[in-house]
């Protein structure tokens, strides 16, 4: 694979999908550390927010430590050159969250949909447009559906005002190849000036192979996140990834060094769940289940006396949707049902 | 006998066909008229062979009519857009409007839980929440009878196939509303209504789950009584609406899992969502028409 010369812009996940690990509770202070340490080692975009974006506290998803609203205010202004996002996932938060997240100095807001509803993001895609934000629109469980239908999906992102379409793998369950093929036909066929992304999990540790694919067939933004703080197995482990880059002559702008450190000091120790490859993160990107189910499978097992794996196959078979994790509990209660039965 | 009262359905798309079928059957009210904007539309076609009158131009279409033809009732399955135009119109012949759109003129009606006051207070425009509040509201209702809830959270999930273009464009307005319907009718001190859309194939039923969070340790033995009545309550009007599981209690939070099959009259069985909106829609309107017929006895 030859990438020599390409220009990526990478965008750092832990601050946001870290909080799913983190079961939401990274202070206001932690965040301000890490962010300010990506901000010194070059980092061009940090997403902050809760893990199920703007508007995601709730019994359903977890109470965070703080407000979106505490941790934007308290992040953007130690900004040097560093640009923060926002993750919005339409059905959770509204466009009142996306004004108030604006209103906090927020320069990228991040519209998520289901790969197949698209058309639930109008509003919040054409608000960000407006308001002259940079406006991605984000698809997510992209392994769900054919290239095809997810053009679909993303000519009408484009439609509404995205200037950015991301591929997101949220179930860690892409192979390369269907990271070149649903990448590369968006490439060919969205507007040249409308930049294509990919988010990927690690589920498999294809992470960085499937970043790489992104890259090859034209992605101009890839996620990451420092240590690999993610949902699941986590994210592309940012500074591995940066790493390969520099060594297969991709400009990053970013300093590996200092990346290197912000994972190995600040980031590992602050983890309370260590994100890793285990028997469920793998059964997550082997089964196609939304990465974030992953603790709250583990909790319903413990509760229940199942086996967390067991739950999420279960998850997979139903084909449930990112946002879905009341499920898990009613699954669970079913299993346990069907077991007391036998 | 008395005579049954006259009502009109506004809005031919999925859901007034889908009422037009529920009120056929209705031993009080009869439906009338059906107005809708599409010449071609099948629901005007249909509601043409099953005897009532229609119309392509909208309510004005209809204005002429409403006195002659005793229209009392109306109902609006059109957008929250044109429902205020809507409402004027006919709000001049004293006719009552039970409002299905998201426009919220009115107060918030959930049956179990407030037709009866509402009716009592003889409003002349009452609002159905959403599809959401409908299937959850009472849940959350049946916990803050017995004791203060300081939070109340639902989750509805939907087919791809029975979420429709109005709701798609303005989802917001599905959350915004539905949290005050739990707040206003449901009693929670703070209302969270979140909504997924999932697009498996066949379309699952619609699910609800509603989380409460109560100041005190939940009064677990009245709480499942009261939840029984209230399932109960619903199931006369949207028999398929069950508790699936729960209700689960975890120190002060506790949790109903529920499952909406519809009636499958016109929408498919697992449209529970539009079903349940037009049932509530049917069961507020024969109430208004009781009192209606009692105040014309009397």
């Amino acid at each position: 694979m030859n990438l020599e010369g390409k220009k990526v812009t990478l965008h750092d996940m832990s601050l946001r999908d870290g909080m799913h690990p983190q079961r939401h509770q990274l202070t206001a202070d932690q965040m301000i550390q890490v962010a300010t340490a990506l901000d010194a080692a070059s980092v061009p975009l940090i997403e902050v927010t809760h893990g199920d974006g703007l508007g995601g506290a709730s019994v359903n998803y977890g109470f965070p430590a703080a407000s979106d609203e505490e941790y934007l205010r308290a992040v953007v202004p130690k900004m040097n050159k560093a640009k923060i996002s926002a993750l919005l996932i339409p059905g959770i938060g509204t466009v009142d969250h996306l004004r108030m997240a604006h209103d906090c100095g927020v320069h990228t807001i991040r519209v998520a949909t289901h790969c197949t509803e698209a058309d639930v993001a109008e509003q919040h895609i054409g608000l960000g447009a407006k308001m002259e934000m940079d406006t991605v629109g984000f698809l997510m469980m992209a392994h769900m559906i054919q290239p095809e239908q997810l053009l679909q999906q993303a000519k009408l992102m484009q439609g509404y005002g995205a200037n950015c379409i991301y591929i997101t793998d949220s179930a860690g369950y892409m192979l390369p190849d269907d990271v070149t093929a649903r990448v590369g036909h968006l490439r060919e066929k969205l507007d040249a000036d409308v930049e294509v992304g990919f988010h990927g999990h690690h589920n498999m540790h294809m992470g960085i192979a499937n970043s790489l694919a992104a890259v090859e067939a034209g992605a101009m933004r890839i996620d990451g996140s420092v240590a690999g703080m993610g949902a699941g197995a986590g994210n592309t482990p940012l500074e591995v990834f940066v790493a390969v880059l520099h060594r297969m002559g991709v400009e990053t702008g970013v300093d590996m060094w200092k990346l290197m450190d912000i994972a190995e000091e600040i980031v590992y120790p602050l983890m309370t769940h260590k994100v890793r490859v285990d028997r469920d993160s793998l059964t997550l990107g082997y089964a196609g289940v939304y990465s974030s189910f992953l603790l709250h499978a583990k909790r319903a097992a413990e509760k229940y006396g199942l086996k967390s794996t067991d739950i999420l196959v279960e998850l997979g078979r139903m084909k449930t949707v990112g946002g879905q994790e009341d499920m898990i509990e009613d699954v669970a209660l079913d299993m346990k049902k069907a077991g007391a039965a036998e | 006998m008395t005579t049954k009262v006259k009502a009109a359905i506004i809005g031919s798309g999925n859901i007034g066909t889908d009422l037009l079928y529920k009120a056929l059957r209705s031993e009080i009210i009869e439906p009338v008229w059906m107005v809708g904007i599409d010449p071609e539309s099948e629901g005007l076609k249909r509601a043409k062979e099953l005897g009532l009158k229609t119309t392509a131009d909208g309510v004005k279409g209809m204005e002429p009519h409403i006195a002659d033809d005793k229209v009392q009732i109306a109902w609006d399955a059109t957008s929250a857009y044109v429902h205020e135009s809507n409402n004027e119109l006919v709000k001049k012949y004293g006719v009552k409007m039970v409002d299905l759109t998201p426009a919220a003129i009115g107060p918030f009606c959930v049956p179990p839980v407030n037709l009866e006051e509402m009716v009592g207070r003889n409003e002349q425009n009452v609002n159905m929440v959403t599809c959401g509040g409908q299937a959850t509201i009472p849940m959350v209702a049946a916990v803050s009878r017995v004791q203060p809830v300081e939070y109340g959270e639902i989750i509805a999930t939907v087919s791809s196939r029975s979420a429709g273009p109005g709701t798609r464009k303005n989802i917001d307005e599905f959350t915004r509303t539905t949290a005050k319907g739990v707040e206003v009718v449901g009693g929670a001190d703070r209302g969270k209504a979140i909504i997924i859309i999932n697009p498996a194939e066949p379309p699952l039923m619609m699910r609800d789950t509603i989380h409460c969070l109560t100041k005190d340790a939940p009064k677990e033995k009245e709480i499942i009584e009261s939840a029984q009545q209230m399932i109960a309550e619903v199931q006369k009007y949207v028999p398929g609406y069950t508790l699936k599981n729960g209700p689960v209690f975890d120190g002060n939070r506790v949790s109903f899992f529920m499952v909406v099959e519809g009636l499958g009259d016109f929408l498919p069985k697992y449209a529970g969502n539009l079903d349940i909106m037009t049932a509530a829609g049917l069961r507020t309107a024969e109430l208004i028409a009781e009192e209606i017929q009692r105040a014309e006895a009397a």
